[in-house]
C-alpha cells in the first residue's frame, strides 16, 4: 500500500517563531554549532495501490494540507 | 436590521456576537450552523466568529473553510454582503481566500489575551464610517495566531488600495513595536477585501460594546444597520 510522506514547514521568507526559540535553547544547552531551526509538520497519509499517487498527495497539498501564502511542503511516496 | 452568525464545532465567540448585535445592537440575530448551506441574501451582516473552529486542527481555520456555510458565505460576499470575521473569523477568511494573507504564531509565542490599542486607518468602509479617521480604539485580543503577513506585493497593494483598517497602536495612536502584541507585518491589526464589505479583524469589536465590560469602542463597527 502507497504511503505518502509529507513534510510542511513555513517559507524560508517567513520567521519561523518556534524555530528561533528553539534555535535560542539549543545553544543554551551547549549546542553551539546550530545555527538555525524551522519547526514543521510531519503527515504519513496511506493511499489506495491504484491511481497516480503523487497527483494525488499534490492535489491535497495544495488544496488543505499547506497553506500557499505562507508555508512550502515536499513529499515522497514509498510502498509500505 | 437582520444580522446572522456562523457557529461552527470549537466556537466560542458566537455567543458574545449574538449578545452584542441582539441585546446591545437590538437587531434580529440568527445563528447560522456551519453544516447548513442556505442563502444568506436577508442578512444586513454575517460574522464569523471567534473561538478554535475544528480545534485549530492543521492550521487555524484550514478544516473551517470547508464547511457547508462558508459556500454560502462565499456567494453572499460576492453579491456585497457584509462579513465580518474577528479572530478566527479573521482566520478562516483568509483560508478561504476571502481576504489576502495569513496568521502566524504570534511572535512571543504566547497567547496574548488583553486590551489594546488600534488605529482606524479608513474610515471610508461600511464598517468604519462611524469613526474618525486616525481614531484610537481600545479593544481586547485573545489569540495565540494573530501575526499578519503576506507578501510584498500584496502589502504594497493593501497600502495602495487602502484596505489596512486597523493597525496597532500606543494609547495616543504611535506605531511602535511595543505596542505590536503579535509581531503582524505593518502593525496590520484588520484588513478588507478590495470591495470593502468583508473585513478581518484580530481585536474582538464585540467584547467592547458596553462600559460595563471596560470598553464601548467597537460597538460602532456592528452598527451597519
Amino acid at each position: 500500500m502507497p504511503k505518502a510522506r509529507i513534510y510542511i514547514t513555513l517559507k524560508p521568507s517567513l520567521l519561523d517563531a518556534q524555530g528561533r526559540v528553539l534555535e535560542n535553547a539549543l545553544r543554551q544547552l551547549g549546542f553551539e554549532s546550530v545555527q538555525g531551526v524551522r519547526v514543521g509538520k510531519y503527515l504519513e497519509v496511506d493511499l489506495q495501490p491504484d491511481g497516480d499517487p503523487y497527483a494525488q498527495v499534490e492535489a491535497m497539498c495544495q488544496k488543505l494540507l499547506a497553506n500557499p501564502v505562507i508555508e512550502q511542503y515536499r513529499y515522497e511516496v514509498s510502498d509500505s | 436590521m437582520r444580522a446572522g452568525v456562523i457557529v461552527f464545532p470549537g466556537s466560542n465567540c458566537d455567543r458574545d456576537a449574538y449578545y452584542a448585535l441582539r441585546d446591545v445592537l437590538g437587531y434580529a440575530v440568527d445563528y447560522l450552523w456551519h453544516d447548513e448551506a442556505r442563502d444568506l441574501g436577508d442578512y444586513g451582516l454575517v460574522v464569523v466568529p471567534g473561538g478554535f473552529s475544528y480545534g485549530d486542527y492543521l492550521r487555524p481555520g484550514a478544516i473551517a473553510r470547508f464547511a457547508r456555510v462558508m459556500d454560502s458565505l462565499r456567494a453572499y460576499a460576492e453579491r456585497g454582503g457584509l462579513v465580518l470575521g474577528v479572530c478566527n473569523g479573521f482566520q478562516i477568511l483568509c483560508e478561504a481566500g476571502l481576504l489576502p494573507g495569513a496568521l502566524t504564531r504570534n511572535i512571543g509565542l504566547k497567547f496574548r489575551c488583553m486590551p489594546v490599542y488600534i488605529r482606524v486607518e479608513n474610515a471610508a468602509t461600511p464598517f468604519t464610517r462611524r469613526y474618525r479617521q486616525g481614531e484610537v480604539l481600545r479593544i481586547p485580543i485573545a489569540h495565540g495566531d494573530g501575526r499578519y503577513v503576506c507578501d510584498e506585493a500584496t502589502l504594497q497593494q493593501l497600502r495602495a488600495n487602502g484596505q489596512i483598517i486597523f493597525r496597532y497602536c500606543s494609547p495616543t495612536g504611535a506605531l511602535d513595536a511595543a505596542h505590536n502584541p503579535n509581531g503582524s507585518v505593518d502593525h496590520i491589526a484588520g484588513v478588507a477585501n478590495a470591495q470593502f464589505n468583508v473585513l478581518g479583524m484580530m481585536p474582538h469589536p464585540e467584547r467592547a460594546c458596553e462600559l460595563l465590560l471596560g470598553s464601548e469602542d467597537g460597538r460602532r463597527l456592528l452598527e451597519v444597520g
